[in-house]
């Protein structure tokens, strides 16, 4: 038999190279579960909600013709805008966040900075002391605070045995058991981007502050704050962007009053099978966060390269 | 500069304290005589003894320990991959989208996760169970794999891998023989946090599950929702003592490599 070389043309050969095969594994992957998933939460945001398995009308229509009409409506969005709940809901999660980071970044950037002070021999150690809590389970360390935090917890018991107060606090169910729940879940997340600036940082700088007769005060306010911002705005954008769409957080240490987008959304989904209004509250809450996202991968490729 | 001062000291007995009391008075409690969680009753392991009586959190942790341990294999797999070809591999078309999709899943709320691939399993008319967990925790893995072996490839000295394809080595080979294993101790640790990635997800497992799957933390959200017990306790500090041994195990293999290096 004659064998014949059989002609493949440049462009194929370019697209079926071993380079690309290589690329398109996890790119087709996250293409087809991380991308492809969010067309179809737009497409169910845009659909009517009705008693059936799925519970919503579908997008096309096939009618008579060969092409199908698109059945679509805004209606989960106008029900978002016109009712306050969903409002105050982004509102409420915007202003908890915000507040949240700074609290983090203010405990978070204290501790950083001592395990960067830190003896060498003891850093290690202090380093594997912060990652230690990043592992273990948001859900147990979230749970961990309500046997403290209640009416008749730990924290209260501990308080009136002192003689601090006579009457129990009451924390537990309040934004304030919210903040504390997020600052100590989300700690860590602030920490070890500040640690890894810090460690690098050059000291050098901070002798010639001190020996032009800089204060230390003022040193660390305009040289070793502006030196590590790149670490500041890491740790901001690891601990604001998940909280405002937490959700475990605010349904275990919150009370009715804490609103929060991430728990809307789950009652819609979950409890009043609304799945276009919750694929709505999904769509505007991740337009809200796309851009912080892409500031947040932006800085991201910038540490690493 | 300023030595390490009485205001570090400070800084980190307070802040340490902050993090551990909670995870120490989680466990103390675990071991309590009595039901009240908060009132000490003396000292007790009558609670595990019950957690292996609850047929219900065995068959949670049996799903729980079978999806962790399939996703954080692929997505090490998958991951690794990723790592590689975010360094490695220049500028290929669609390198921004790629990147993004590495680093959006890391800090995107997980409701919005959960949910949209749930709306696609649905609109699809895969069944919920075991497997679009699975799935779902692969996606969100692989992403954290991918930063921990692009943190590792940013300090690798090329002129290694270059000397092996200068002597006939195939790319493959190359990968294989020459940096698979100066980089195993990061494909170790990527394996590691998928793992408990896995096995501490509540939100997104609770959208890709189905009925007959219930997965640990959905099986404790649902005992926490009820009340704070002593078993949630147990069972919870068997989880923190797992974790535990996972982070000094990886840190010991890591300190290995520096050594070796």
């Amino acid at each position: 038999m004659n064998r014949k070389e059989i002609q493949i043309p440049n462009f194929l050969k370019k697209a079926f190279s071993g380079r690309n095969a290589v690329i398109s594994i996890p790119y087709i992957w996250l293409l087809l579960l991380f991308l492809l998933p969010f067309i179809f939460v737009l497409k169910i945001s845009l659909a009517e909600p009705i008693l059936a398995i799925p519970p919503y009308t579908s997008f096309f229509k096939w009618g008579e013709s060969w092409l199908p009409t698109i059945q679509g409506s805004l209606d989960s969005y106008l029900f978002l805008f016109s009712d306050s709940l969903y409002i105050n809901a982004y509102l409420s999660s915007l202003k908890i966040a915000i507040i949240s980071t700074i609290l983090t970044l203010i405990i978070g950037y204290a501790i950083a900075y001592s395990v960067a002070k830190a003896p060498t021999r003891w850093r290690g150690i202090l380093l594997m002391l912060v990652i230690l809590p990043f592992w273990t389970s948001f859900l147990i360390r979230v749970y961990a605070w309500i046997g403290i935090l209640k009416t008749e917890g730990l924290l209260n018991l501990a308080l009136i045995s002192i003689g601090i107060i006579d009457k129990p606090l009451t924390i537990m169910n309040t934004d304030l058991a919210v903040y504390i729940g997020i600052v100590y879940s989300y700690l860590p997340f602030m920490i070890l981007p500040l640690y890894a600036n810090l460690e690098k940082m050059d000291m050098s700088l901070l002798e010639a502050a001190a020996d032009l007769g800089c204060r230390p005060f003022k040193t660390f306010w305009t040289v070793t704050i502006p030196l590590s911002l790149p670490g500041i705005l890491a740790g901001c954008f690891l601990v604001f962007i998940p909280v405002m769409g937490e959700f475990v957080i605010p349904d275990l240490l919150g009370g009715t009053n804490t609103l929060m987008i991430g728990k809307v959304l789950w009652t819609e989904f979950f409890y009043n099978r609304d799945w276009p209004v919750a694929s709505a509250v999904a769509i505007i809450l991740l337009a809200l966060l796309v851009v912080p996202i892409m500031l947040y991968q932006r800085a991201q490729e910038k540490a690493i390269s | 500069m300023k030595k390490f001062g009485n205001f570090n000291i400070f800084a980190l007995v307070v802040g340490f304290s902050f993090l551990y009391i909670p995870i120490i008075l989680l466990i103390l409690f675990s071991f309590n005589e009595s039901r009240l969680v908060t009132v000490w009753g003396g000292f007790s392991t009558k609670w595990y003894v019950e957690l292996m009586h609850n047929q219900g959190i065995k068959d949670a942790a049996w799903v729980t320990i079978k999806v962790a341990f399939i996703s954080s294999t692929v997505a090490t797999a998958l991951g690794t991959i990723a790592g590689l070809v975010m360094t490695r591999f220049g500028n290929f078309r669609g390198r921004t989208l790629f990147s993004g999709m590495i680093y959006a899943p890391m800090v995107m709320p997980e409701v919005i996760i959960g949910l949209s691939i749930l709306l696609m399993f649905v609109a699809l008319s895969i069944n919920r169970g075991v497997f679009t967990i699975t799935l779902a925790h692969i996606t969100f893995s692989m992403c954290y794999v991918a930063v921990v072996i692009q943190s590792r490839m940013s300090s690798y000295d090329d002129s290694i891998n270059e000397a092996a394809l200068d002597l006939g080595c195939t790319p493959f080979h190359t990968f294989r023989l020459i940096t698979l294993p100066i980089i195993m101790p990061a494909v170790v640790s990527g394996w590691l946090l998928s793992f408990t990635l896995s096995l501490d997800d509540l939100v997104i497992a609770s959208f890709a599950s189905g009925p007959g799957s219930t997965t640990l933390p959905m099986k404790i959200y649902s005992m926490v929702r009820l009340g704070v017990t002593p078993e949630i306790n147990a069972v919870s500090t068997i989880l923190v003592g797992l974790v535990t041994l996972g982070v000094i195990a990886a840190s010991i293999i890591g300190r290995r490599q520096k050594n070796t290096n």
